[in-house]
């Protein structure tokens, strides 16, 4: 059947399992804009900024497990959308962005709004296309889709001329994506698998460090919670790995790295074979290198070679999908039918219980307040029962949420963590009701960050979901005050908001409700009301102690070892 | 460590830049790049030097196989190989310089007696090399070479 470009574009969305993309029309994408007002397939949600449609499809992917999909204008839009394709691709998150294009016979001339986005974006995606003819569109779509999702997730863009829209052509949908010269790895060596499982069964003090490649790979974080039952061993989690095991797990250590427990970088420093479990060993997590597990064998399993003895030398490296290769570990040590080292596990855990003694999480909190972040943050975890979608910005409130928040599954976390992108929370949680709608989510976000996509009320205002937005307002940029703190002699240059907005007023100006809380018991009837709210969404501006700080913490450049506790 | 990688990738337009963008981006540095289409009109064949320690070395052969479009790539330095780089020479006239291009086997190209000449010039980086410095910084108006391209010896082909 013959069809223009912009017919193809739905019936390829259509064929991939598209129920829902993010989006903000422009003359170059008018085109395909009038194709998706005249069809079903999908809904098409309208936000307020670029980069927000790009975070909201990076908030859907991640708790759907399907790829995120968005679509912006050429020139300002798609260069809009550059930091949430850079925020994806850090964060290995599956995002297919469309941008439009000015058309092919004006590309080179300075047009009204052009841009070069692949080469403005060639090292901030996975990979680029730019459809140069209506008759390899079908064929660009599928691969976009089969490179965004396999292997190591990332972003995809796929540029499109506006004539390229506007052709026709014979639809051709090509029945396979076979691609000689992209082929990821899935399985792990069976001679690599069985010297680790050799290992993990001699080890005296193992560590399993598991990260995002675990919430890649759907149904691997029950295999993770078998293996280190299996092992006995105890587990922690990159930033970008919580709930891959159930914070509640007695095996669970917490987060290691920067801001990570005691007992987590205790353990990481003196084990003696550190199993990591789709992690990047990125310089949050290892403090200064050469004195990262210095006594460990290193077991590496990632997708990505490139992961591999990159910053630390695997000494055991196992290329290939975490889920597929965890199940070959499990299956060789039912196979090999020896159990770990038993007493030597005694000791270790006799060893970790006075590590997690030092509570190093702990904090005060008084009756009279001020409102402590971390109170506010374990709070919301009763009410939520640690079930809810947690979406964050960057900063401290980001780092509190990790540390106190306690999750029970995987896929309920999402924070940027690669990039660091402020702005990216509110986005997120839009993004996350498309997927889950009937869930409680709740965007945990700071008084800089949340102005940074502040837009995207409306847009959650308009497909009325019901978000519950909790801004620790310490009417500073907290973790820059922090680090000038400790280590620029308590210079605040430029890290304090003299003028900030009545952030409950701005709410209701959205059409949400917004609620404001100076005091514990404020606080508990803000979160009440939040949670049973079903209109709209909630927005609590909570003040919260401006100066207080997060603990611990290995400064940049030390060891993980020698963290600062309070 | 100076190492000289060969990598096929599809045919198609950007490759080129996605390779001289990931070693910018990375910090690598290329000592020299060429490419050229091969049999397989789908295939062009990119020969790359660079210098770096074994893990660097190691990182970048990987980061090039993460490229979509690579295919394969293969680091010739430890096999046995042939490398060759082409020079073309423009030298002031002189008979000194002109038996200095016939020893080292150049062959000249285009020559104007008392002017210039042209003297082109195949052979391992080291010979072109000595060849230039033989025939003196002072007497050469303008160089250009082609960059090393090797191939491991041994009949089997690097191929799709
Ligand atoms: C303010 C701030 C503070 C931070 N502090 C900390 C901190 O204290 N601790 C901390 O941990 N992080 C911290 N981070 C986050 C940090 O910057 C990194 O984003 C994070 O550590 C990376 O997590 P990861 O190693 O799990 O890798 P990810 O970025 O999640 O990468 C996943 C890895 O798994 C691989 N992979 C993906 N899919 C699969 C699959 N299906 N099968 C196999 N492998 C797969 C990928 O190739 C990659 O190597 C902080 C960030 C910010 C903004
Ligand atoms: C887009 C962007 N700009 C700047 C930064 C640097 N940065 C990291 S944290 C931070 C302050 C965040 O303040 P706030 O949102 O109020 O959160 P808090 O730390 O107070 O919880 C800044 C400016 C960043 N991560 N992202």
């Amino acid at each position: 059947m013959k069809m223009t470009g912009a017919e193809i574009f739905v019936e390829c969305l259509k064929r991939e399992g598209v129920e829902v993309i993010f989006g903000y029309p422009g003359g170059a994408v008018l085109p395909i804009y009038d194709a998706i007002f005249q069809q079903s397939h999908f809904k098409h949600i309208l936000v307020r900024h670029e980069q927000a449609a790009l975070h909201a499809a990076n908030g859907y992917a991640r708790v759907s497990g399907k790829c995120g999909v968005s679509l912006v204008t050429s020139g300002p839009g798609a260069t809009n959308a550059v930091t949430g394709l850079a925020d994806s691709n850090s964060d290995s998150i599956p995002n297919v962005c469309f941008t439009g294009q000015v058309p092919s016979y004006l590309i080179g001339t300075d047009a009204f709004q052009e841009a070069d986005i692949i080469g403005i974006t060639r090292s901030a995606t996975k990979h680029n296309f730019l459809v140069k003819d209506v008759k390899d569109l079908a064929k660009i779509i599928r691969q976009a889709f089969h490179i965004a999702t396999s292997g190591r997730p990332g972003s995809v863009v796929v540029d499109i001329p506006k004539d390229v829209g506007l052709a026709s052509c014979e639809f051709v949908w090509p029945e396979s994506v076979a691609m000689r010269s992209y082929q990821p790895v899935v399985e792990g060596h069976p001679g690599q698998v069985k010297k680790a499982v050799k290992a993990m069964l001699k080890a005296k003090r193992p560590v399993l460090y598991s990260g995002g490649g675990v919430m890649n790979a759907r149904g691997s974080a029950e295999l993770l919670l078998k293996l280190c039952h299996q092992l006995n061993a105890p587990v922690t989690n990159t930033l970008m790995g919580l709930g891959g095991i159930p914070y509640d797990d007695s095996h669970f250590l917490g987060m290691l790295g920067m801001h990570g427990t005691y007992e987590a970088n205790m353990a990481v420093s003196h084990c003696d074979l550190l199993v990591s479990v789709g992690a990047r060993f990125d310089d949050r997590v290892t403090g200064r290198l050469d004195a990262f597990a210095p006594d460990a064998k290193i077991i590496h399993i990632d997708v990505d070679p490139t992961s591999v003895s990159k910053n630390v030398h695997a000494d055991l490296p196992i290329v290939g999908d975490v889920a597929v290769v965890l199940q070959q570990i499990l299956d060789e040590i039912s196979h090999q039918g020896k159990t770990h080292n038993i007493e030597a596990l005694k000791l270790w855990w006799q060893q970790i219980v006075e590590w997690r003694e030092v509570n190093s999480l702990g904090f005060e909190q008084s009756n009279e307040g001020p409102i402590k972040p971390q109170t506010v943050i374990r709070k919301v975890h009763e009410i939520t029962k640690g079930d809810a979608i947690v979406t964050t910005d960057v900063g401290q409130h980001q780092m509190w949420a990790a540390q106190h928040y306690g999750f029970k599954k995987p896929h309920r976390w999402l924070t940027s963590g690669g990039l660091g992108t402020m702005g990216y929370g509110l986005p997120a949680a839009v993004g996350a009701a498309m997927a889950a709608p009937d869930e409680p989510i709740v965007c945990f976000t700071g008084d800089a960050s949340i102005q940074m996509c502040i837009q995207e009320l409306a847009t959650a205002y308009q497909y009325r979901q019901k978000i519950v937005v909790v801004l620790l307002n310490n009417a500073y940029m907290g973790m820059v005050r922090q680090w000038q703190e400790m280590f620029h002699e308590s210079r605040f240059s430029h890290s304090y908001f003299d003028s900030l907005p009545d952030f409950a007023m701005l709410a209701e100006a959205y059409g949400g409700v917004g609620l404001r809380a100076d005091t514990l018991d404020e606080l508990d009837a803000a979160l009440a009301t939040a949670f049973s709210t079903q209109e709209s969404f909630v927005f609590i501006d909570v003040a919260v102690a401006k100066e207080e700080n997060v603990f611990p913490m290995v400064p940049a450049g030390a060891a993980l070892n020698e963290m600062v506790l309070s | 460590m100076r190492h000289t990688i060969t990598i096929l990738v599809e045919n198609e337009f950007g490759v080129l830049t996605r390779i001289a963008g990931l070693f910018s981006a990375r910090g690598y540095n290329i000592e020299s790049l060429s490419v050229a289409p091969t049999m397989d009109e789908t295939v062009s064949r990119v020969s790359l030097v660079t210098r770096g320690d074994e893990k660097v070395i190691e990182q970048i052969k990987k980061q090039l196989n993460k490229l979509i479009p690579v295919i394969k790539t293969e680091d010739i330095s430890f096999m046995v190989h042939l490398e060759r780089e082409m020079l073309m020479v423009k030298v002031k006239d002189s008979d000194e310089s002109l038996a200095l291009a016939d020893e080292a086997r150049a062959k000249i190209v285009d020559h104007e007696q008392g002017s210039y000449f042209i003297a082109e010039l195949t052979g391992k980086t080291e010979k072109i090399d000595q060849f230039l410095k033989d025939i003196g910084e002072k007497n050469i108006i303008e160089i250009t070479r082609t960059g090393p391209v090797g191939m491991r010896r041994g009949i089997e082909g690097f191929v799709v």
